[in-house]
């Protein structure tokens, strides 16, 4: 099973296949292949990695054999750690990179330099595990960087106007996001004298120092990381950037960068690192109930698909912001499982926009009409994404935003609960409005001949939908104990472990 | 582009060569290492492609030759790496030759690292002059 | 305040970069802001490691004790910085040339065809 040998694999295969593919990207057909078999492999060990991690566990690996100096006891190499956090994020991550492999191989046939796509593409997939799996603090911000890049260029991969726009726009906002990130572990690094996170935590809490460095450090970390994450106020860049982006890419930045980046870092900081308080949990709910107002309403005035779909982006974001910043154990349990049902149906929406733009050349919901008729599995699988989204049961996302609700109630913020309920109609009345004008109604004549997408694009949608279905038995025991109760009881443990 | 800088660039392109190859090889003894002798290489070639012209640069050393070169770098770089893992630990210093400090031969991995990463960065560096140049000046003159 | 004088001077560089994003509207000018205030984070970091009557971090003849020596970790830092920082500032310029392609203009008042 996996040993901590395997570690850093996770980071070193998609890389490995990112190269190759940049070497060897004259022979047809190998970019794909080397796609979609690197991802199957990181997916096939973050599954490992989930089956074989005892609970409690956590994994540690001393990359270059520099163990902790003997007389100190202070860590000074680059340290790789396993957790069930961690675990936790590889899945989901590994699972949506194999799904849009497998989609793009149809999908970006009718762009040029397909091979550049893969190698950018697994270079992203590369930094995403590498954030997650790094326990050092600059090592962090390496692979967010390397992570942050690779999106860049991907969003301008159609070099048509607005992408180009678009991708400058996300370049210099990320940018300052980064600058400040680098601006905050540069202070930690000032006041506690170590880069390792585990270190780190433990000498905040022994030494109680300045409260207003660490409170700065702390606004920092929330500007930089919430601007990765499109957090309000931060969010200006995500409703140009997603929607220009290839479908695939769409599929990817708001499926998992977005949250490998933004929350599982500043999650990671604030929990494990920092560990929470009143202050804090209010800070994060505030920004979590503001995003999640601002996205929605936002969106019901738009009219382009994947811009409307990029708004509820930054709305579900505020949900799991608002579930995890809540801090008990019912809030962190459905922060996370909507992160997880997040991912895959706005992945699946965001693959099915393309789907539509695919068959049909447009995303302006004022043209289109009636394609349930021609494109069954697409309009099947938007109807299950919607229903997902919209909170209607039995599928995933009823589940996670159940328990955001109750965890709400349990606390006594009836105003949080109630906005939470309101938001979730306005979503409902959104996905209405993309099923009525996209799907049903009369099929125009300008798509009289348009037809279902091809083989792998469907297979791709056909097993998101059905995750989106059977989301709801990651409640049941076996699997909650193992999967989301080991991410949510590693929050739970705070710092100086 | 003039005869001065033509005969001073024919003159001066081996020695600029030389001097980034010694800042790579000499990277675990003096400051300086992979990235910097990169960019010094990489400045060579710039320096070529300046005074005499993309089609005679492209002769000698091609957009398509650096994408190799960058890529064979990257993966030299990561199966030093991996094959570390067999040996000790990922990363691992695993040529235990016995050199002394200050020597040349010394210091395990870390000299064929800063070789992988002059591939690399002076490649890429070279390859990013070419994506910059390559569009060409849409109201001046043509330039070579 | 003579310690402290390198640090204000490092934030002035700093708001310098953020202002020059913030309210010029010349695409090339954004992409040097963003560099200045690149710069000046490394700056920063650099400023982090010094120590005062240190000396430089390596072992010779005429080496003092180690505890005397200024810090190498941020060296290390910076030089990862600086490279990240260049790939940025070479990708945004390649943007900013075939956005003048497309647009005719790096005036970013005029590039406003997403909205809404």
């Amino acid at each position: 099973m996996i040993s901590p040998g395997t570690i850093p694999l996770f980071v070193a295969v998609p890389l490995a296949g990112a190269f190759l593919t940049a070497l060897l990207r004259r022979v047809k057909g190998l970019p794909d292949a080397l796609g979609v078999m690197t991802t199957v492999g990181t997916f096939a060990m973050s599954i490992f990695a989930v089956l074989s991690l005892l609970p409690g566990q956590r994994m540690l690996l001393d990359i270059g054999s520099w163990g902790p100096l003997a007389d100190m006891g202070r860590i000074v190499g680059i340290q790789l750690a396993l957790d069930g956090l961690s675990t936790f994020m590889l899945v989901v991550v590994n699972f949506i990179a194999f799904v849009v492999a497998v989609y793009s191989i149809n999908y970006m046939a009718r762009f040029t330099s397909k091979e550049l796509f893969y190698t950018l593409f697994l270079l992203m997939v590369a930094g995403m595990n590498g954030v997650i799996i790094t326990g050092d603090l600059f090592n962090l911000f390496v692979f967010v960087e390397i992570a942050s890049l690779a999106s860049y260029a991907l969003v301008a991969f159609g070099t048509g106007k607005r992408e180009l726009e678009a991708a400058f726009k996300y370049a210099v906002m990320g940018g300052v996001g980064s600058l400040l990130v680098l601006l905050g572990i540069i202070l930690l690094y000032g006041n506690t004298g170590t880069l390792n996170m585990a270190d780190m935590s433990r000498w905040l809490a022994g030494h109680p120092g300045s409260e207003a460095l660490r409170n700065l450090v702390i606004g920092l970390f929330v500007a930089g990381f919430g601007l990765k994450a499109a957090l309000v106020p931060f969010h200006a860049w995500l409703p140009d950037a997603h929607p220009s982006a290839p479908a695939p890419i769409s599929a990817m930045l708001s499926g998992v960068l977005i949250k490998s980046l933004g929350v599982y870092a500043l999650c990671r900081l604030i929990f494990n690192v920092f560990g929470i308080t009143p202050q804090l949990s209010s800070l994060l709910m505030t920004l979590g109930a503001l995003s999640m107002s601002i996205g929605v309403v936002l969106a019901l005035r738009q009219w382009d698909m994947k811009r409307l779909l990029a708004y509820h982006s930054i709305s579900q974001i505020g949900y799991i912001i608002l579930g995890i910043g809540i801090g008990t154990p019912l809030g962190i349990l459905g922060g996370l499982f909507h992160l997880f049902n997040h991912s895959i149906f706005k992945s699946l929406l965001f693959l099915d926009a393309g789907a539509v733009e695919y068959s049909a050349g447009t995303r302006n919901l004022k043209e289109l009409g009636g394609l349930s008729r021609r494109m069954p599995v697409t309009s099947w699988t938007t109807l299950s994404a919607s229903m997902s989204i919209a909170g209607v049961p039995p599928f995933s996302g009823f589940w996670s935003k159940l328990i955001i609700i109750m965890a709400c109630v349990d606390r006594g913020l009836w105003f949080l609960a109630s906005v939470t309920v309101l938001v979730s109609i306005l979503t409902l009345a959104s996905f209405m409005k993309i099923m009525r004008y996209g799907f049903l109604g009369m099929l125009k004549d300008a798509f009289a001949k348009v037809s279902e997408v091809p083989a792998f694009m469907r297979i791709a949608l056909v097993v998101l939908a059905l995750v989106c279905i059977l989301g709801g038995l990651l409640l049941l025991p076996p699997f909650k104990d193992g999967f989301l109760g080991q991410a949510v009881s590693v929050l739970l443990a705070g710092r100086g472990v | 582009m003039t005869l001065i800088v033509r005969t001073v660039t024919r003159l001066t392109i081996g020695l600029i060569l030389l001097y980034g190859l010694y800042i790579v090889l000499h990277g675990h003894l003096t400051p300086g290492g992979g990235f910097a002798g990169g960019v010094i290489v990489a400045l060579s070639f710039i320096n070529l492609t300046l005074a005499f012209g993309g089609k005679t640069s492209a002769g000698v050393f091609s957009g398509e030759s650096a994408h190799l070169v960058e890529a064979l770098g990257a993966i030299m770089f990561l199966a030093l790496a991996l094959l570390g893992l067999q040996w000790g630990g990922f990363f691992d210093n695993f040529i235990h030759a016995d050199g002394e400090p200050g020597m040349l031969v010394s210091a395990g991995i870390i000299p064929l690292a800063n070789i992988a990463i002059l591939l690399k960065v002076g490649a890429g560096i070279f390859s990013i002059f070419l994506a910059l140049i390559v569009v060409q000046n849409f109201e001046e003159g043509d330039r070579q | 305040m003579n310690e402290t004088m390198p640090y204000i001077l490092c934030m002035i560089l700093f708001c310098i970069g953020i202002y020059a994003m913030l309210a010029k509207r010349n695409l090339i000018r954004i992409i040097i802001g963003l560099s200045i205030a690149e710069y000046a984070v490394n700056l920063f970091l650099i400023l982090v490691a010094y120590k005062s009557g240190g000396q430089a971090p390596i072992f010779d003849d005429r080496a003092m004790p180690p505890t005397s020596m200024v810090d190498p970790l941020p060296h290390a830092l910076v030089l990862t910085s600086i490279v990240i920082g260049l790939a940025t500032t070479a990708f945004m310029i390649a943007l900013a040339i075939r956005l003048y392609g497309k647009y005719g203009t790096f005036d970013i008042t005029r590039m406003r065809e997403l909205r809404g």
